[in-house]
């Protein structure tokens, strides 16, 4: 059951784009077209679960046993990086149609702030090992549906007729904000 | 003429290329710490702190760092100084280093420092990059001050957690809100390029991704 509320709390209410403002840069940058909304929100989904998977251990095994949880910061941020680089070469060798839809988003998501963010609010929860997996997953699961919706909307406005001073990123933010008003309607979800 | 450059350096940062509305670097702390104005300068001190020791740094080493690890390097420097900041602010202003949360451990993916590092400190001597770190971080600062003013007063009817606005004023819940950091954000960068269009006829923005 609280596996079932970490999905719902991290994917819909407390969405990483919308409510914590994590991973704004690709939210701006690639939500142009949906189809590389929804490749880059796979790959970082992809990424998100793996991190996950990966900086836990580290925090609980090495840090915490070894008295230096000061060093998180560096120590997620070289896993991430590592990790991103090791995905990008398995998925070139493994897959060539999956590495040129998501290869050069890959890149991108070390620089993610999401993915670091996810590091860190899963330490300050103190999530066990499985309940960080289900909370990396619903994360990027969020993160793939701001990017969806966000994308399909810009779609439509090409052909609106937006003033000249909101043109591009300013636009794209009130859109973002209204977005994130239409999502507080989830916030009754759980406690109701 | 050399102090001209210097000062050309430092004033870009305040309004040429002012971080969050010229370039859109840095959007997650811009958006996200805001709410009021104290947090809004905490957060850009700290910035600029990290900023500016990454500029130096990077610039010190920029000929002994081989090309291909260059970008790996400067992260893990950077990491190192926002470590130090973070505690610094844990250990001298716990309430404030409390509302910013994990935002300060995140300036370590903040593009703005990547950008500046990558961008100007490993091309340029040390004074040149301190001026640009400067320069890039006050208006940074100055831009998140911005934006937790507007918040503040709409949402809670205060400056610095001083009542300006008298008992009739009805707070305006929805600016303390996320949605109130994305409504002003976009309005500001509308208001810049209203501005760069009326001086000089045209809009720059560039996207970091």
């Amino acid at each position: 059951m609280k596996l079932i509320l970490i999905f719902i709390s991290a994917s819909l209410i407390n969405n990483f784009v919308l409510t914590y403002f994590l991973g704004i840069c690709p939210f701006l940058g690639v939500s142009n077209k949906t189809e590389d909304a929804l490749n880059m929100g796979l790959a970082t989904t992809f990424v998100m679960t793996l991190t996950a998977a990966v900086t836990w251990p580290i925090y609980t095994y090495i840090l915490v046993k070894f008295n230096v949880p000061f060093l998180s910061y560096v120590a997620f941020i070289i896993a991430i990086a590592a990790l991103v680089q090791f995905v990008e070469m398995y998925i070139r060798k493994s897959s060539p149609t999956i590495y040129r839809a998501m290869g050069i988003y890959l890149p991108l998501i070390t620089t993610n702030c999401a993915v670091l963010g996810l590091a860190l609010f899963m330490v300050l929860r103190e999530y066990n090992y499985i309940e960080s997996i289900i909370f990396g997953f619903a994360t990027g699961v969020g993160f793939t549906l701001a990017m969806l919706m966000m994308s399909g909307i810009r779609e439509e406005l090409e052909f609106a007729d937006v003033p000249e001073v909101f043109q591009g990123v300013s636009i794209t933010l009130i859109i973002a904000g209204m977005m994130a008003l239409a999502f507080m309607g989830f916030a009754g979800l759980i406690r109701g | 003429m050399a102090n001209n450059t210097l000062w050309h350096e430092f004033k870009k940062g305040l309004w040429q290329d002012i971080p969050p509305f010229r370039l859109v670097l840095g959007t997650c702390p811009t958006l996200a710490v805001t709410n009021s104005v104290i947090n809004g300068i905490a957060m850009g001190m700290a910035t600029l702190f990290v900023l500016l020791c990454a500029n130096i740094t990077v610039s010190a080493i920029r000929k002994i760092v081989p090309g291909q690890v260059r970008i790996a390097a400067y992260v893990v420097l950077i990491a190192l100084y926002v470590t130090v900041a973070d505690m610094f602010l844990a250990a001298m202003f716990p309430p404030i280093s409390k509302a910013l949360g994990p935002y300060v451990p995140l300036i370590v993916v903040n593009c703005i420092i990547l950008a500046r590092a990558e961008g100007f400190a490993q091309k340029n001597p040390i004074m040149p990059s301190v001026m640009d770190a400067l320069g890039i971080g006050i208006g940074f600062t100055l831009s998140l001050a911005v934006m937790g003013l507007i918040r503040e007063i709409f949402g809670f009817g205060s400056i610095l957690d001083i009542k300006i606005l008298g008992d009739w004023f009805e707070p305006w819940i929805v600016m303390i809100l996320p949605a109130g950091a994305f409504f002003v954000f976009g309005f500001l960068v509308a208001l810049v390029n209203y501005l760069s269009i009326k001086q000089k006829g045209k809009k720059t923005e560039t996207v970091c991704h």
